[in-house]
């Protein structure tokens, strides 16, 4: 996912957040992984807003994307510039209402916000994990989710919610705690990757892997792969983009200049935005987080995990009310893939609604301000909370 | 929403349509019926609606609703996942009626079907007296422009349930006014003077 973070028109905001942190599978604990291998301790970062009420039935779980974190709303400090990265939706009087909901983002494990990932620090080795952190999965990132919730004492979610990756995690939360998961809103996602979405993320993979200061994933005491990065970056927002938003938003525009200068620098608008998407992207992410979470959202197949193959029977242990959205311009994961799973729901009875939004701005409009889906997510969790 | 803010037509469905159970709204627009029946018979509500606009206000008012076209939408439900399958003023704009009829008896223990009374007077009188492709306050379009590409009367729909293999369990012939809000029955000559008819229909 992009950054679009904007501040909300109405000034409306859930105000001073602070990143909290949970350490668990500390010894003689270990966190069981999916590929069978384990690590511990683990540490995830979280944040949360709103009030969690007495009856504790009121907490929403919003799971971001990619290269989302934990602060997905409100300030640190009062000096910030941007607030968290889903600010428009969450806050008092939005999409999810503060003022009613209790709203908790956890980072992923694997990630590089405060939540363990390869670049934390190995207790066995005092070094960085690098590429010795084992590879994890969706399912994996619920289990740290999971661990939260139980912390946190929380036993039934009224909501699960995410786009893209986040929509995947929102998934495999329904499919393996069908009984915690009240009702759930996977927004531009998908159950599997097609070929398409694999075959970027592999070309985004191989351009870090290609970057001599790479080193096999042992970089952290010297420089970094940032121009690996930067150019997986640069295809990442290639998919969230599209052919539509593009030629809206550059066409064939050039970069401060009026007329070609015959030379190898940015001269066209989109090449400027790509670079400067790639160069403010390596001043926050690291390389190895971005190998490993892509990997674990290829490797993500709801169907093969849950289902030995068909859809229809992954979703068969499924009990929440689901809303599935999804966005006309979106061709990483298009509208026939949110179908399949609408489909899949209705042939076991599940309670689904669905909406394909007519957006022009790709992949990424989850994240735009966009009054439709303001009102989707309010209508639905209203009746959500009322019915389950 | 009170009842009489509902459609008369929509009120007549309603008052056919049994506590708790289980109903399919089939081109449901913004969701006044499954919004009443929800509320007032405490129905188990899913729709389908294909204009996205229509679908955020019923998913705005708390209602399961989908967006799709009927017809391909209705295909995925299992056998007899509702009691009643409900198809407002649509069947005439579904491109193969009998297909839809069987999957509404399919999915549903009964249907309920309704539309605009092509044989009623004014439109007999129009193409009658004008040569021209009837345009009425029920039918609204012109022949170039309309998406009622089934138009039918009820004697029609009363002939296609012997040859499709469904029954009429109920019939209501009716007339409405004040933009549909009120209404009244027609007993008299109803293929000549009402200009909505509507039908439960259940399995042979």
């Amino acid at each position: 996912m992009s950054e679009y973070i904007e501040q909300d028109q109405t000034g409306a905001t859930v105000g001073i957040v602070e990143k909290q942190f949970l350490t668990f599978a500390a010894p003689p604990d270990r966190l069981k992984l999916e590929s069978g291998a384990d690590i511990g301790p683990v540490t995830i970062a979280y944040e949360t807003c709103g009030a969690l009420n007495k009856d504790k039935n009121n907490v929403i779980l919003v799971l971001h994307a990619l290269s989302g974190d934990s602060h997905m709303a409100g300030y640190y400090n009062p000096e910030d510039s941007k607030p968290g990265w889903w600010d428009i939706m969450v806050g008092p009087g939005k999409g999810i209402d503060t003022n009613q909901y209790f709203v908790i983002c956890a980072n992923i494990i694997g990630s590089c916000a405060g939540s363990t990932g390869p670049s934390s620090i190995n207790p066995e080795t005092d070094k960085e994990y690098g590429t010795k952190f084992p590879l994890i999965t969706i399912g994996d990132m619920v289990e740290t989710q999971k661990a939260l919730m139980d912390y946190l004492g929380i036993k039934s979610i009224l909501s699960v919610i995410g786009g893209s990756v986040g929509g995947m995690q929102v998934l495999e939360w329904c499919a393996r705690y069908p009984d915690m998961v009240r009702s759930a809103i996977p927004l531009a996602t998908t159950t599997r990757h097609s070929a398409l979405a694999i075959a970027f993320n592999e070309v985004a993979r191989q351009a870090i892997m290609a970057d001599p200061n790479w080193n096999d994933g042992h970089y952290y005491s010297g420089k970094k792969p940032d121009m690996g990065l930067a150019i997986a970056r640069m295809i990442g927002h290639i998919t969230y983009l599209s052919d539509e938003s593009m030629r809206l938003k550059f066409g064939r525009k050039l970069q401060n200049r009026s007329a070609l200068s015959f030379e190898f620098g940015a001269e066209f608008q989109v090449e400027s935005y790509l670079q400067h998407q790639g160069n403010k992207f390596i001043e926050r992410f690291d390389a190895n987080s971005f190998l490993y979470i892509t990997k674990a959202a290829d490797y993500f197949d709801l169907a093969r995990q849950y289902g030995s193959g068909s859809l229809v029977k992954a979703f068969s242990k499924c009990r929440s009310k689901f809303l599935v959205v999804s966005y006309t311009s979106d061709w990483l994961y298009p509208t026939y893939q949110s179908k399949e799973m609408v489909k899949a729901m209705k042939k076991n009875n599940l309670d689904v609604s669905f909406c394909e939004i007519d957006a022009q701005w790709g992949h990424d409009a989850f994240l735009l301000p966009n009054d439709r889906l303001d009102n989707l997510i309010k209508g639905f969790l209203r009746s959500a909370s009322h019915e389950t | 929403m009170k009842l009489d803010q509902l459609r008369y037509d929509l009120k007549i469905i309603a008052s056919w349509i049994k506590p708790e159970s289980r109903i399919l709204g089939l081109g449901c627009g913004e969701g006044d019926l499954l919004y009443w029946l929800k509320k007032e018979k405490n129905v188990r509500e899913r729709g389908i609606e294909i204009e996205e606009s229509k679908v955020v206000k019923c998913i705005e008012k708390g209602l399961s609703v989908l967006q799709g076209d009927i017809n391909e939408e209705i295909e995925d439900y299992p056998d007899n996942a509702f009691d009643y399958a409900i198809c407002s003023q649509t069947l005439q704009q579904v491109y193969e009626p009998p297909g839809l009829i069987h999957s509404m008896m399919r999915v549903a223990k009964m249907g309920v079907v309704s539309f605009p009374n092509f044989g009623h007077i004014k439109v007999r009188m129009q193409l009658a007296f004008t040569g021209r492709a009837p345009v009425t306050k029920e039918l609204p379009y012109s022949w170039h422009d309309t998406p009622n590409i089934r138009v039918l009367s009820l004697n029609d729909f009363e002939k296609f349930s012997s040859q499709v293999g469904f029954k009429i369990l109920k019939r209501a012939a009716i007339n409405t006014k004040n933009n549909h809000r009120q209404g009244k029955m027609v007993n008299f000559l109803p293929n000549l003077f009402a200009t909505y008819g509507i039908f439960l229909i259940g399995k042979e």
